[in-house]
């Protein structure tokens, strides 16, 4: 019998087994933030250890960082002392910090693949649920809590049990103006936000091997909302052309010895999976979420389920009312206040060209405020070497200082009470970006066209 | 952490579904670099106003219902990883939290915290929230030796599952972090065989 490309790496990734048949799983590389990090210093420090492998340890400021003015002290005296904090424990602890003015400086999960921190056949985590990202280069990368971010500080492993396989396969081609963000909210939106709990989810089909390497991130990232532990996709030439040339990938030699490692990584034709969904790209179509969790979505052209056939759900009325939409609503027309492109879902370079590419000699509508915040400092420069800053200003965007923002407003980009926000994050819980605030999960080409008309359209009639 | 064997209190029912971490403690509560004092705010956006008035409306400011155990509607603590929400619930008073269904990350978080998640069928769960709408003083007995959750004064029970290593930790407050520092040298040399 096979083994799936999950099981290849696990295995190959555990210590030794404890009581009860519990996985002692060895951890490649541990990402940190200010945020999840302060209390599992301060236990490492109760108990008078070290970190044990400070060098496969990063950090980076992202969670509550401003975006704007970042050379000034931060204005935010909780924030300020809570960026303040992880730079005293990683100079006391000897971790890498890419802190606010450094050039690798950004969202954590932006900054891991495009330095080649993250690299095929590892196993990463941080405290952080959308480390799922990562699984995009055929990693077994999940999120932690902070309990579990401190024992990997102390001895780079955890104690876990091992998760079912899911796989899910997509083939076909997509329609134009689909993009990998709409295939990941039209999945989940199929499964629901549960649908994942418990299983490692493998991405599979023609579908998802023509996507390029930020477009597979997007998927990866989003496995959380439906619930997964993780989500991953077997790395191919795609993958090791996007590693080949960045920082800290093993160089000449190093390369040819870890390819051949990297080649090796997929599931056998034989192995089985717990559960398998198969799904059309011509059945995608771009997507919108209508409620308040990311299983809530309908396509563009689609109406929001009617009370009836949600079983008259006291959630998902109460999500509507919140919300203020009616069942069997149409989304389309609707008036939109604010547009947000940014995140570890949709920050990268390949995002702010689609969206410069789409905006490029238009103007933002005047009801509307769009705030672009790119995912890296390296982001951010890209974007200015090839002009789309420019595109950005005269369309009446505002480009922001990387940071993850108005995703979880935990820093000043909030969106007001009640006011609606077609945002291209990943989550749309209640007051995610602000107490009252109204969040439209979309891809980065449908925010785009928010901003332009300062409505919801269908971005496909844009683009004949 | 502290040790969990037995408890037996009324219980405090919240029957929604898909409960996610950004409700039970959000976002821009997380700045504290310590693991005290996030009770405060637990659910704060459903439990106070803007003007950080108690909305009464919402069942943890209402005084019928008290106890150390919150009763959920399925996926429970879905979304974020973050550990506060575990340390909300907990700081605030819970010691068990009893769903038909909860998110991953949001179970480990409770079982790494003395916080003991409670996974039921679907009608048991909605045997429970009957019988509190019924009697709010009715007591819920949680006996994690015997893997049992008994609706008291009734013979309604029902047993859950749990990992056999985190229910030893539970029953005895061991951390992880004591056995993975135990097995230190099988680590090293873990690193030395790769």
């Amino acid at each position: 019998m096979g083994k799936t490309l999950f099981d290849k790496i696990w295995d190959a990734h555990v210590v030794t087994q404890a009581e009860g048949g519990i996985d002692v799983l060895y951890i490649d590389r541990h990402f940190i933030h200010e945020v999840t990090s302060p209390q599992a210093f301060a236990g490492l420090e109760k108990r008078g250890i070290p970190v044990f492998r400070p060098h496969q340890t990063i950090a980076t400021a992202d969670h509550n960082v401003p975006t704007i003015n970042q050379h000034l002290p931060i204005q935010e005296k909780l924030s300020r002392f809570q960026v303040e904090k992880l730079t005293e424990n990683c100079e006391k602890f000897g971790v890498e910090l890419y802190g606010l003015g450094h050039p690798h400086q950004g969202i954590v999960h932006v900054i891991g693949p495009q330095l080649g921190i993250t690299q095929p056949g590892m196993t990463i985590v941080c405290g952080d649920s959308h480390t799922s990202t990562h699984g995009a280069f055929g990693c077994i990368a999940f999120g932690i809590g902070t309990s579990q971010v401190e024992q990997v500080m102390a001895t780079q492993c955890l104690l876990l049990t091992k998760p079912k396989r899911m796989r899910i396969t997509v083939d076909g081609e997509l329609q134009p103006g689909v993009l990998s963000k709409d295939i990941i909210l039209y999945i989940i939106s199929q499964l629901g936000t549960g649908g994942g709990t418990g299983y490692f989810v493998e991405y599979a089909g023609s579908t998802i091997r023509s996507l390029s390497m930020e477009a597979r991130m997007t998927i990866c990232n989003m496995s959380i909302e439906m619930g997964a532990r993780g989500g991953m996709i077997a790395p191919d030439d795609t993958t090791f052309n996007y590693v080949l040339d960045k920082q800290f990938t093993p160089q000449n030699k190093e390369f040819e010895t870890a390819l051949e490692k990297w080649r090796a990584l997929y599931s056998d034709e034989d192995a089985s999976f717990d559960l398998e969904y198969h799904f059309k790209a011509e059945d995608i179509m771009p997507m919108l979420t209508y409620g308040t969790n990311p299983g809530m979505g309908i396509g563009v052209m689609e109406k929001i389920p009617t009370i009836e056939q949600m079983d008259h759900s006291k959630s998902f009325q109460k999500s509507l009312d919140y919300m203020g939409l009616s069942p069997g609503q149409s989304l389309l027309e609707k008036p939109i206040d604010y547009v947000f492109i940014g995140s570890c879902t949709n920050s990268r370079i390949e995002d702010l060209r689609i969206v410069a590419d789409f905006v490029k000699g238009k103007n933002k509508a005047k009801n509307v405020e769009v705030m672009i915040v790119p995912g890296s400092k390296q982001v951010e420069a890209q974007a200015k070497e090839e002009g789309l800053d420019k595109i950005f200003e005269k369309a009446g965007f505002q480009l922001r200082q990387p940071g993850c923002s108005a995703c979880l407003g935990m820093n000043e980009d909030k969106v007001p009470k009640g006011k609606y926000c077609v945002s291209t994050s990943n989550r749309n819980f209640e007051g995610r970006q602000g107490p009252g605030a109204r969040t439209i999960l979309a891809s980065p080409l449908m925010a785009a066209a928010t901003a332009i008309h300062g409505k919801i359209v269908d971005v496909r009639e844009e683009l004949v | 952490m502290e040790k969990f064997q037995k408890l037996s209190t009324t219980a405090v029912p919240l029957p929604m579904e898909n409960v996610d971490t950004d409700q039970i403690i959000p976002a821009r509560f997380l700045k504290a670099t310590t693991r005290e004092g996030f009770g405060d705010n637990l659910f704060r956006d459903w439990r106070f106003d803007n003007n950080g008035q108690a909305n009464s409306n919402f069942v943890l400011n209402n005084p019928t219902y008290t106890g150390q155990v919150l009763v959920a509607g399925k996926n429970f603590g879905c979304g974020s990883s973050r550990e506060h929400a575990a340390w909300a619930l907990y700081d605030y008073g819970f010691r068990v939290v009893v769903s038909s269904f909860f998110a991953d990350i949001f179970k480990g978080n409770a079982l790494n915290n003395g916080l003991l998640p409670v996974q039921v069928s679907e009608n048991f769960l909605h045997k429970i929230f009957e019988s509190i709408e019924e009697n709010p003083n009715i007591e819920i007995e949680v006996d994690l030796e015997n893997q049992e959750i008994k609706i008291s004064e009734t013979n309604i029970a029902e047993s859950f599952d749990i990992h056999p290593y985190k229910k030893t930790c539970l029953l005895n407050g061991y951390d992880d972090i004591d056995y993975l520092l135990s097995i230190k040298t099988e680590i090293q040399e873990y690193e030395q065989r790769i």
